[in-house]
């Protein structure tokens, strides 16, 4: 694909990916190169010596960010994505391991310091545990908070809130209460395979389909309408059609 | 006498036991809210643990809650001391998965307004250091350049801090000629004198250096483990600018030079500021004389609506902005991490899309996270007051910092 953007351009990506999966080996789980950015996935209790490796023999000596990803619908719904940057070969790669709530993945507190707030991060906004990490605290979120706010099953409003109270001189935390729903507007087309079902169209689904009878009512012949006989001889008469 | 109290004998016969003080959230050298535990032994730091978040706002969640477009300003709400700077990382991976082209009028009047931005958010940094220090003539009279590159910003976007200018495919509108003519005098004839007349009290006077100079000292190879960059790792004598490593826009077409520091302490990185400063505006003065003619948006109408006039004209034109207002433009699925050179060092947006029209996950690498984290090493061993001089240098934001 030709490049067209603008965004920053480093050295090539040529070679690299296979030079990187044949480093890691059996380490690798899956690896791609899409939109011009190469994308490791590695097991997740190797993680540390993959990244010992990549920052040692490799040289990426930065660890610039440590991302979290959720998907609920997977069973390990995290993706856990560390940027390194290469300064001597100018390039960038991300590393990716995936977790649930429950699996700790292994710190790299051991190969950069700054790894500590980055994990803590994590943590704090998905829950995802790191084994290892000698401060795991919540970092970003209000001392005491509850859940972890980037999950994507946690609602955009938050279950609480904060105000002054004057009766307790103090800051107190109170259920959400909102003045007005909060709207989530929706402007995907209708046409174009939205995978929900339309305001309105869920009337159609509901109504119960007609009940069974034993013999199916058909019109063959005249008796079968159930008009009955003429009521009134006169009335089929035809006018001549000026009505009076 | 508890136990778990440290006990040192620095005064001879008498113990001194350590103590715990807090530095923050409301203390106007912590530029923010930061709050700092910090365990002191008389005057010595022996250890600093940085508590941020107090400004946390959950941007990264909103972001995933809104279009492409409608994500945008909440980028100039992050680091409010140079907004146009973070939005450049944002269009920079926006238009990384679209993979479309910018027209080169509107790569060159991003370079120009985003290097503006440097020299307005540098003017607050190196104000506010030397205040911080116990300056305050030449913080005023930076504020008279601040000033005026606000005045800037409003005539190009209408807004003086949340310009919310650049958009994905280019710019949001043209700007008048005049402007880039009044940018021009301005370099001459105000900034460069304001700027030099305000370095010459500070560079080289005996109280700045004392409070600066082996301050916060970093090795080069402190800086790469954690995680440093900008004048913080130019501070530290490696010659690393994305601006120039890893070009975006028109930066390769540009001539300026990466000034790196000798010793790694705070009088370098001050120093590193001060030097770009006076890069940035030979960057704007190359920008003003190479800019080009043209359009300022792509013209890819399924991103970039189409502008008024043409609306009355063309029915085309009248659903492509309905459709762009309304559902925004689908992204294609993937992920990319891009980054770019803000004033305070590397800026990254890691950008997830599953193909729909809002951003599936926008995680924002903040600057001062790796920086702020190095607090503790950087300060221990020295005395209390040269916290300030270290926080000034690192050049923090919480708008920024915390999200």
């Amino acid at each position: 694909m030709t490049v067209l953007h603008s965004a920053p351009r480093w050295t090539s990506n040529e070679g690299v990916l296979d030079t990187l999966v044949a480093a890691l080996g059996d380490m690798v789980v899956a690896s791609k190169e899409e939109h011009g950015e190469i994308v490791l996935t590695v097991a997740r209790d190797r993680v540390e010596d993959a990244l010992r490796l990549l920052r040692d023999e490799h040289e990426y000596q930065q660890l610039m960010d440590i991302a979290g990803v959720d998907y609920p619908q997977r069973a390990e719904r995290f993706d856990v994505c560390y940027c390194l940057l290469s300064v001597t070969r100018n390039h960038r790669i991300v590393v990716k391991v995936t977790t649930d709530e429950v699996a700790p993945v292994p710190t790299v507190t051991t190969l950069w310091p700054n790894a500590g707030w980055y994990e803590r991060e994590v943590y704090d906004m998905f829950g995802v545990l790191f084994a290892g990490n000698p401060d795991l605290r919540r970092i970003l979120t209000d001392y005491g908070f509850q859940g972890h706010p980037f999950r994507k099953d946690f609602p955009l409003t938050g279950y609480v809130e904060l105000r002054y109270s004057e009766e307790d001189k103090r800051v107190v935390y109170e259920p959400v209460q909102l003045a007005q729903d909060l709207r989530q507007f929706d402007f995907m087309s209708p046409w174009e395979g939205a995978d929900y079902v339309l305001p309105g169209d869920e009337k159609a689904v509901q109504a119960a389909p007609p009940p069974k009878v034993d013999t199916p009512k058909t019109t063959e012949k005249p008796a079968d309408t159930g008009a009955g006989a003429k009521a009134n001889a006169e009335a089929a008469k035809k006018t001549d059609g000026d009505g009076a | 006498m508890s136990l778990s109290l440290e006990q040192s004998p620095t005064t001879g016969d008498d113990v001194i036991t350590n103590y715990t003080i807090n530095f923050g959230p409301q203390h106007p050298a912590a530029h923010g809210v930061l709050r700092m535990v910090m365990e002191l032994d008389g005057e010595i730091i022996e250890r600093i643990d940085p508590h941020v978040g107090l400004l946390h706002r959950g941007t990264e969640k909103l972001i995933e809650h809104k279009t492409y477009l409608q994500a945008l300003p909440y980028f100039d709400r992050l680091d409010y001391c140079s907004p146009l700077a973070m939005e450049h990382s944002y269009v920079l991976a926006v238009e990384k998965l679209l993979n479309i082209e910018v027209p080169l009028r509107a790569q060159y009047l991003r370079v120009l307004f985003a290097e503006l931005t440097r020299i307005c958010n540098h003017m607050l940094n190196l104000g506010s250091h030397v205040m911080d220090v116990g300056a305050m003539t030449p913080n005023l009279w930076m504020f008279e350049v601040r000033e005026d590159c606000l005045n800037f910003f409003e005539r190009a976007s209408g807004a003086r801090m949340h310009a919310a200018w650049f958009r994905p495919g280019g710019v949001h509108q043209d700007v008048p000629l005049k402007l880039l003519t009044d940018i021009a005098d301005w370099i001459d004839t105000r900034l460069h004198p304001l700027f030099n007349d305000a370095m010459s009290l500070v560079v080289d006077n005996r109280i700045f250096k004392q409070r600066n100079v082996d301050i916060g000292v970093v090795s080069k190879e402190d800086a790469l483990r954690w995680g440093f960059s900008g004048p913080m790792i130019r501070g530290s004598g490696i010659a690393w600018d994305l601006r120039k490593s890893q070009p975006y826009d028109v930066y390769d077409r540009m001539d300026f030079a990466v000034p790196v520091g000798t010793s790694g302490d705070c009088y370098d990185r001050f120093m590193v500021r001060v030097e770009e400063v006076r890069q940035s505006a030979r960057i704007i003065q190359q920008c003003i004389a190479q800019m080009p003619e043209g359009p300022v948006a792509s013209t890819d109408r399924k991103v970039v609506p189409p502008k008024r006039a043409e609306m009355k004209q063309s029915m085309e034109a009248l659903i492509h902005h309905f459709k762009l207002y309304t559902e925004g433009f689908h992204v294609p699925a993937g992920e990319v991490y891009v980054a770019t050179e803000s004033p305070k060092g590397e800026f990254g947006v890691y950008l997830v899309s599953d193909g729909s029209n809002k951003p599936y996950r926008c995680k924002i690498r903040p600057t001062a996270f790796s920086h702020l984290q190095a607090m503790d090493f950087m300060s221990v061993g020295h005395m209390l007051p040269d916290v300030t001089a270290i926080i000034g240098a690192i050049d923090v934001v919480f708008g920024e910092c915390d999200r």
